[in-house]
């Protein structure tokens, strides 16, 4: 596998680039691994990466029922950030924004995070109250929020409307400079080619159709469309299709699942210079470095599995955007689609042993677990390999929803991206 | 855009008159004090989150403001059938798309 450095460039350039070798085999399934990760997201593609590099675990198998990041890794608006109130969450969240920071030295591949700063506008008083709580609790947990008057929003996002008599007059915003965004395809690639490199299998188009347990209840491998492999462990990440996975091994999850969509303009020249949301009119936008506006906000009412979504929500989306940024009144929109997103009932996500010995689960992402890749994987791979939660993650596991011990960021914030 | 039909109202209406409500037929316990961790886990956060075929509660907030259920499929989001509150599962084997 070729490095990628400036002479390797020069040296294709040169050659009219003919010497690039495949970033990663499409491997078969063998007969056995010792472990089986279910989704090729960046979440399982992670998790495989440290399997092998940190835990020394290279007999693993990530499995896609389509190609590898084409779930909602390749089809999410790349928000990260990590200023959420709780401190089970932030400390999650923050563990993963310590690792964008280096990932791309990490993985000799440029997942583009840019700390393009992420700016949450308040339009209320309630919001005011809120996010100085949101400020100080972050403060007090180590994470990076603070305060912009109406004035320095505008500073430091010059198409904002600051006027008093807009429809939602911006009242000031929370401003988290260490968050932005990255490149979501070159996250998966990533990990793919470093997994691949020391030796993980990933076979892509191969749905996983049930997953098979001993007479003792333990996990003995994986049915595939390409036949029954088997394995020591198997490890699920296969965020809106949870469910359906685990169900087969009757292990029953507090996860609905949701279409999410999102849409892109056509490319314009640079203009919006960082992530900004609003929770009460309910969207966000950012521009992505190939010049596209990408605009979101939340779930389709209804659950669905129908990746799809419908056009009131789009209608509604643009309609709160022109409303904060009537300058993009004009702009053309490109595409749209839409993801399956797993949502829990306190809106935080699941990283856990399960009561089936050698079955472990990360799900539970929701709208949000793009920032936390890194970190997910980081500490399921952990789980996986110790057979134990990873201090940062051992708050997260599924018996929260017995013991009543939630992480309630549903009731603390609103559009959870 | 959803279109569904109300059965209060008799009618085939869009989406954006109404708001999902969730699962259908799950059953509030008779005796809270005698339940269980387990099952007040089930009653409260478990949920069928099926593909294919899914019970499902909606509310005509913005016409009759009435409760009813349904029948969709969640792969195609079509609606199989809609029926008032109260009433038992329809049988899904005699369900083709349609109004009910
Ligand atoms: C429109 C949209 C916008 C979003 N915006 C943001 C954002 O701005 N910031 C943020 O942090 N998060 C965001 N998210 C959420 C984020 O995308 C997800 O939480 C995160 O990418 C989940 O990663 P994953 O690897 O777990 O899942 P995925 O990338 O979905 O990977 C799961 C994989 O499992 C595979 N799979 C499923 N079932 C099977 C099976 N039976 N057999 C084999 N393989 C299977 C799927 O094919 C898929 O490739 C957004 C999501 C959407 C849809
Ligand atoms: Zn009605």
């Amino acid at each position: 596998m070729t490095r990628f450095n400036a002479f390797a460039l020069l040296k294709n350039a040169l050659n009219g680039h003919k010497g690039w070798t495949e970033q990663w085999p499409d491997s078969q399934p063998k007969k056995e691994y010792d472990v089986i990760i279910v989704g090729a997201g960046g979440h399982g593609l992670g998790a495989a990466y440290y399997l092998a590099k940190q835990h020394g675990i290279t007999n693993v198998a990530v499995i896609d029922k389509g190609w590898l990041g084409g779930g909602n890794t390749g089809r999410n608006t790349t928000i990260i950030r990590s200023n959420y109130l709780y401190d089970e969450s932030a400390r999650l969240f923050d563990h993963a924004v310590d690792l964008w920071e280096n990932l791309s030295q990490e993985l000799n591949y440029n997942v583009m995070y840019s700390r393009r700063g992420v700016l949450m506008l308040a339009h209320n008083v309630h919001d005011v109250q809120s996010f100085t709580r949101h400020i100080h609790a972050n403060r007090l947990n180590g994470v990076d929020n603070r305060w912009l008057t109406p004035q320095e929003c505008k500073d430091y996002c010059p198409p904002l409307n600051i006027s008093a008599n807009a429809r939602y007059p911006v009242m000031g915003g929370a401003l988290q400079e260490r968050a932005g965004t990255a490149r979501h395809d070159a996250v998966a690639w990533g990990y793919a080619r470093g997994a691949a490199e020391r030796g993980v299998d990933i076979i892509q188009n191969c749905a996983v159709t049930a997953i098979r347990r001993n007479a003792d209840g333990s996990v003995a491998g994986v049915e595939t469309a390409k036949g029954f492999i088997k394995a020591k462990k198997v490890a699920v990440s296969a965020a809106g299709h949870t469910s359906t996975v685990m169900q087969t091994a009757d292990v029953r999850l507090p996860l609905e699942s949701y279409p999410l969509q999102a849409l892109v303009s056509e490319p314009v020249k640079p203009i919006f210079p960082c992530v900004v949301m609003s929770n009460a009119v309910h969207a966000y936008i950012s521009q992505s470095d190939k010049g596209e506006l990408v605009i979101g906000s939340g779930t389709d009412q209804y659950t669905s599995y129908s990746q799809r979504g419908g056009l009131p929500l789009i209608e509604h989306t643009v309609a709160a955007i022109t409303e904060v940024f009537p300058i993009f009144n004009r702009m053309r929109m490109l595409r749209k689609w839409g993801g399956i997103v797993d949502v829990t009932p306190d809106r935080s996500a699941i990283i856990s042993k399960t009561p089936v010995q050698g079955l472990y689960v990360n799900c539970g992402w929701g709208t949000g677990g793009f920032k936390a890749t890194p970190g997910a994987a980081h500490t399921f791979a952990w789980t996986v390999a110790k057979d134990e939660p990873h201090p940062i993650n051992a708050p997260f596991t599924m018996e929260r929803f017995r013991t009543g011990r939630l992480i309630d960021e549903a009731a603390a914030a609103a559009v959870a991206h | 855009m959803l279109l569904i039909h109300c059965p209060h109202c008799e009618e085939t209406l869009p989406e954006a008159e109404f708001a999902y409500a969730g699962q259908a037929h799950i059953v509030r316990p008779a005796d809270p004090m005698s339940q269980t961790d387990e099952q007040w886990e089930e009653f409260l956060f478990i949920r069928e989150n099926a593909k294919g075929a899914h019970y499902e509660r909606w509310r005509h907030l913005h016409g009759c403001g009435r409760f009813f259920n349904a029948v969709r499929d969640t792969v195609s989001d079509r609606f199989l059938t809609t029926y008032p509150s109260g009433t038992p599962r329809p049988d899904l084997s005699t369900l083709t798309e349609g109004k009910a």
